[in-house]
Order: structure tokens, then sequence, then C-alpha cells
């Protein structure tokens, strides 16, 4: 028997709001006798957009009917835009924690309210997003990739965990295994690739030649590389801009601008006498 | 709260006469079996008797029974047996619906490279026999087939399936743990070779289980270390589970006829009082031969583990093939591979009595049970209580 916590054991034996709220203007329905829970969601949101009633229906386990039970005492008296921001991990924490394999429970809640508050905004149905990747329980790419995301998981035990994805055949491990991999490629933060001097240098002199001396020279003016040292750029102005007052400006607002963008994000441009 | 305990095919209370046996031998009697001196030689001869009793209830003799730790270690031990002394035979038959010691070892062996053939089951359960018979190849080293499920007590003809494999040359072991003490079991006539059956599940206590291997019967140990059993499951003896599991081996002979007389009416009674009191329901395996102590029920729509632990609220034990029930999220394999529908599947209790059982607990049971079946079904998104009332003819 799995360890619920009493908050959960309190929800389960006496679940507030089952049923369905009479003439509700925001319905959600979730889930799938196949995948053994299902949560139907009943809302009337009054005029001013506050609920002002909630109700549900479950086929589900205990931890099901105790999530079920917790949103709908979560969403009364709130906006419709607080209920937006309700999480999974809110329903799950109001129980005082689930235990781990029965995530996915607080997830049918949070799906119930989203698609409940989409119907009561008007909107239709959403169609299914995304590609079947687990047959078993017909879990799309979309809904294992967002899973991922916003509950940090790592491994397929975790995204079974949350979504039942994988919990069958297992035959859809590997596709899963991919998704976290691609969602984790993203999330990692963008890195340029490491430039060696000599690579730094050739492209800052191209970017001069391409996209910096044709500005200064028609104005009669020039620059020229001296030296580059880490990230200092050192240049010499040549012509009008050596001469000119706002040279200062230029080599900041215009050539450190242009390197940065071209070359390398940390560059600083230093002028020094030829 | 007093305990109504209706999950005895997962385990039982160990029977008073079975204690009060053991009980010496985990006081003043503690001398190892193996010893030279007579303090030994004393907790020797009581384990001799109890492998008489064990023999006489498996219609065997002393020589064929070896003691174990559990059912599992006598599963894994049979089959182990039979591909190592099977000189390079690779195959495997057993059933969709066997127990997890065996359904997982397979799976391992699968991995090691064996091949392994799974006999389907119709919807009530039942072995498909032509199925079976096509999968006996010459290469096939064992075939393993429960003699009863745990889960629906569905009865396999393993006497028949005994025969048709001895008859191709291959060797036949049969997981009676959830048979013994609930069917007769004689081994005389019979073609099994190896049988396997576990202490807990017929009033003898945890820890104790038998391998059954006929003689003559190639065989090679899966715990090797002293010459405990003749070498054949070397490690010190669990004497006081051992001497009692013969006790209960004894009892459970006597037993027998009450199994089968007044524990049967009082499955069918809860069976029948369940039914017609909670409309969609319906009996898993029902239209098989059954164990007497064991039924499977199906309330539709709503799912089980919330059914098990309102029952839990009033001191009634049972069990559940539902997925939330255990770690996996696919209910159980049995009532998958029985086809039994998902709806139904989720929703199942498993009510499995014993002599202890009383008429007054299976009428609490009746009158407690529908109303956590329609509170639960009373929010249930799929319930729609009078249309689906008529459709089931209540
Ligand atoms: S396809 Fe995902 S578990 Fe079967």
């Amino acid at each position: 028997m799995w360890e619920y916590t009493d908050k959960v054991k309190e929800h389960f034996l006496n679940p507030r709001n089952a049923g369905e709220v009479e003439e509700a203007n925001a319905v959600g329905e979730v889930g799938s006798m196949a995948c053994g829970d299902a949560l139907k969601l009943t809302l009337k949101v009054d005029d001013d957009g506050k609920i002002e009633d909630a109700k549900f229906q479950t086929f589900g386990c205990a931890s099901a009917i105790a999530s079920a039970s917790a949103l709908t005492e979560m969403l009364k008296g709130k906006s419709v835009q607080e209920a937006e921001k309700i999480t999974n991990q809110d329903i799950a924490d109001f129980l005082g924690g689930l235990p781990k394999e029965k995530m996915h429970c607080s997830v049918l809640g949070r799906q119930a309210l989203e698609s409940a508050l989409s119907n009561y905004r008007g909107e239709a149905p959403k169609e299914q997003e995304g590609e079947v990747v687990c047959e078993c329980f017909g879990v799309t790419d979309k809904e294992i990739e967002k899973a991922i995301r916003e509950n940090n998981l790592t491994s397929v035990e975790e995204v079974t965990n949350y979504t039942k994805a994988g919990g069958g055949c297992e035959s859809c491990h590997d596709a899963i295994r991919e998704l976290i991999a691609r969602v984790r490629e993203e999330e990692a933060p963008i890195k340029k690739p490491k430039l060696s001097n000599i690579q730094k240098i050739k492209m800052i002199e191209e970017t001069l030649e391409r996209e910096i001396r044709p500005s200064l020279q028609q104005d009669g003016g020039d620059i020229e590389l001296v030296d580059v040292i880490g990230n200092r750029v050192l240049v010499s102005s040549l012509g009008a801009c050596a001469v000119c007052k706002a040279s200062e400006l230029t080599l900041t607002h215009f050539v450190e601008a242009k390197l940065r963008e071209h070359v390398w994000p940390e560059l600083t441009v230093e002028e020094v006498p030829k | 709260m007093k305990i109504i305990y209706m999950d005895n095919n997962a385990t039982t209370r160990v029977a008073p006469e079975v204690l009060e046996t053991m009980l010496p031998f985990l006081t003043d009697l503690y001398g190892n079996p193996s010893s030279a001196y007579s303090f030994g030689g004393q907790v020797a001869r009581d384990i001799r008797k109890a492998r008489e009793q064990v023999a006489a209830f498996l219609g065997a003799s002393p020589e064929e029974i070896i003691f174990t730790s559990c059912g599992s270690e006598s599963d894994n031990t049979a089959i182990m047996s039979a591909l190592n002394t099977g000189k390079d035979r690779m195959h495997v038959v057993t059933t969709r619906v066997e127990h997890p010691a065996i359904k997982v070892l397979c799976n391992e062996l699968i991995k090691r490279g064996y091949r392994v053939t799974e006999v389907p089951v119709d919807r009530e359960g039942r072995l498909d026999m032509d199925r079976y018979k096509k999968s006996l190849t010459p290469d096939t080293a064992i075939v393993s087939m429960m003699w009863a499920n745990n889960e629906t007590g569905a009865i396999f003809p393993v006497e028949e399936a005994a025969r048709l494999a001895k008859d191709r040359g291959i060797l036949f072991h049969t997981d009676a743990v959830q048979a013994a003490g609930k069917i007769p079991i004689d081994l005389r006539q019979s073609a099994v070779d190896m049988l396997s059956i576990s202490g807990h599940k017929l009033h003898a206590a945890k820890g104790v289980g038998v391998l059954y291997v006929r003689k003559g019967t190639k065989f090679s140990p899966f715990l090797i270390g002293g010459h405990q059993e003749r070498g054949r499951r070397g490690g010190t003896e669990n004497t006081a589970g051992i001497i009692g599991l013969g006790r209960a081996c004894e009892l459970a002979a006597q037993r027998l006829e009450e199994e089968n007389t007044r524990v049967r009416k009082l499955r069918d009674r809860l069976e029948k009082g369940l039914l017609d009191r909670v409309p969609n329901s319906r009996v898993n395996g029902g239209g098989a031969e059954r164990l007497p102590n064991t039924t499977n029920i199906s309330f539709e729509f709503v799912e089980g583990e919330a059914i098990l632990l309102l029952m839990d609220e009033f001191g009634i034990c049972a069990s559940s093939g539902s997925a939330c029930t255990s770690g996996s999220l696919q209910p159980s394999h049995v009532l998958r591979a029985m086809g039994v529908p998902f709806t139904m599947a989720h929703g199942s209790v498993r009510l499995s009595l014993s002599v202890y059982n009383t008429e007054e607990e299976v009428d609490i049971v009746i009158d407690r049970l529908p109303p956590i079946i329609e509170k639960l079904r009373g929010f249930s998104p799929f319930w729609k209580p009078q249309a689906q009332a008529c459709a089931s003819g209540t």
C-alpha cells in the first residue's frame, strides 16, 4: 500500500466538491479509461471572472480523488487569472506531497484545469497536439516535453511518474530518452564556441574590412588593427578619424558594437597611438 | 476494529496448531540438525517427520522433498535445474498468467539467449490447449505451468499438460503454491516431474517452501553450500519453519473437505451477494474451473485502489488487480491476458477466503462493499446510473 499523507487520506475519504456544477460555464475533461484515470472539472465563473463554484468527477485511485478534491478547493474564490497560475506541483504541495509514482494524478488536475479555462474562454477544444509517443497510454511528444520542462525531469522513470508514458510495454522508452535529451539540449545555456586567438584575429580583420572600414572611409577616415590581447582590441584611427572629436564615440558605438556582434560578445575596443 | 481477512491468496495466518508445533524449535530445541550430538539429533528427527508429512500430503516419498526458503526459490530452482541439465535445450514453455517468480525469471532467460513461449488463456482464464500442444518442441527443456492462478483461482489441466510433455521427453514443473491445500494433489500416478509449494499460503510460517523433485529426475542445485537436503539445497535448515510446514500439510489434508464444502459455499454466497447488489459487476474467470476460496470481481467504472482503501476503513483486507495498487501502471497481467476490458480490469477486487472465515464476515462484506462502489460511482465521470442499470437488466 502507498504511503499517503494525512491530508491525501482526508481528501480521499471525504472528498470535497464531488459532482457536477449546475450551469457550469467552464468544463474540462481529461484522461481516459484506458489510462485508469480520468477527470472532469466543472466550474462556474461569475461576471467578474471569479470562480464561484468548482466540482469534479473522477475515475481514479485515492490520490486522483484527493488531487481533484484539493484542486476544487484551491479554485473556489480565485479569479481566472489566478487559477491559470496553479501548477501540478501546487496541487501536490496542497496535499503535503504525493508518492512520486502518483505525481501524474496532480498533472491530470492541472490538465483538467487548463481544459476548463480554455472552454471558459470559448476556445475550441484543443486538438491533440503532437505525435503519440507512448501507444499504451496515448501520450504525445508535446505532453512529454512539457512535463520534462515544467518539472525538470531527467529520467524515463520520472517521465512515467508524471505522464504515465512508458509505464506499459516499455517500447517507447528510447523515444522518451530522446525527448529528454532534446529538451535538456534546448535548455543548456547557449554557448558560443570558443575561438582560438588566431581565429579571433582573423574574424576581427574580416569584420573591420567588411563592416567597418567602408563606412569610415566614406567620411575620409580609416582604422587599423594594432593588436589583440584577450578580449581587448587595440586599434589606431587614421585620416579624418584621428583628428575627429567624436572618434571615441565612433569606437564604442560603432566599431565595438560591430565587433561584438560579428566576432565575440565580450570584446572591447581601445585606441592606441600609432 | 475487527479485521476481516479475505486476502488468503496473498498470505495466510499461521494456524495455532502450527505455531504450537514450531515454538519449541524457537526456544529450547535450538540445536543444529547437522550436529553430531543428540541435542541436534532430536531436531533432525523432527525435520525427518516434517518431510514425511509433506510427502504424504503430496503423494510423494520423503526423498523427493527438498525444503527451500519460499515458492519463488522452488520455482527458480526447478527451471534453472532443467536448463542446466537439459543438454543444449534452449526453450522454455510457460503461460501468460504466471506468478512473477516465473514470469520475471523467463524475461531474464530471454536476455540470456533462451527462447520462451507463453501459452495464452481465454477470456475465462482457461489455458489454450491447442496452442500449448503446438508450443512443445524437441528443443523444449521444461514446461512450467501454475496449477491454479493466484488472481482468479482458475485451475489449469496440469495432469493432462504434464502427460503431453512427458510423451515428448520434456520435463514438467508446476507452481502449485495456490493449489496446495485447496484441491487434492496426488503425485503418485502423475506425470509431473517437479512441483513448488509455499508454507505461508497454507497456514505455515513465511520463509519456508518445498520443491518436489520426482525420483530419477536430473537435478542441479540452485543454492550450493553444505550437504543439507542431500546436497540439493545447501544452507542451514529453517528448522521451526520446516517443522511447522509439516504440521500445516497434515492440517491442510484434513481440511481439504472443508475447503471444498463450507469455504466454497461461503465464497459462492459472497460472490452472489455482491453481484446481486452491484450492477455492472462480473466475476473474472467465473466460467473456469476454480479454486473454492477465490473470487475476483470487477466493478465497472471505479478504480480498485480506491475500493480497497475504503474497505480498509472497515477493517476488510482484500487485494486488487488494479494498476494503481502496484508500482506499475498497467492493470494485472493476468486480467489483461484474459482480455478483461480496461474499465473492468482497473476496478477488480480479489477476495480469497480460508477456513478461518465465517458466514458473519461474509455478510458484513456483502453489506459494506456495495455502498462503497456506489459512493465511488457517484462521482465517476463514466457512470450514468439509469441508463446503465437498464442495460444490465437490474
Ligand atoms: S508504448 Fe509506451 S509504454 Fe507501451
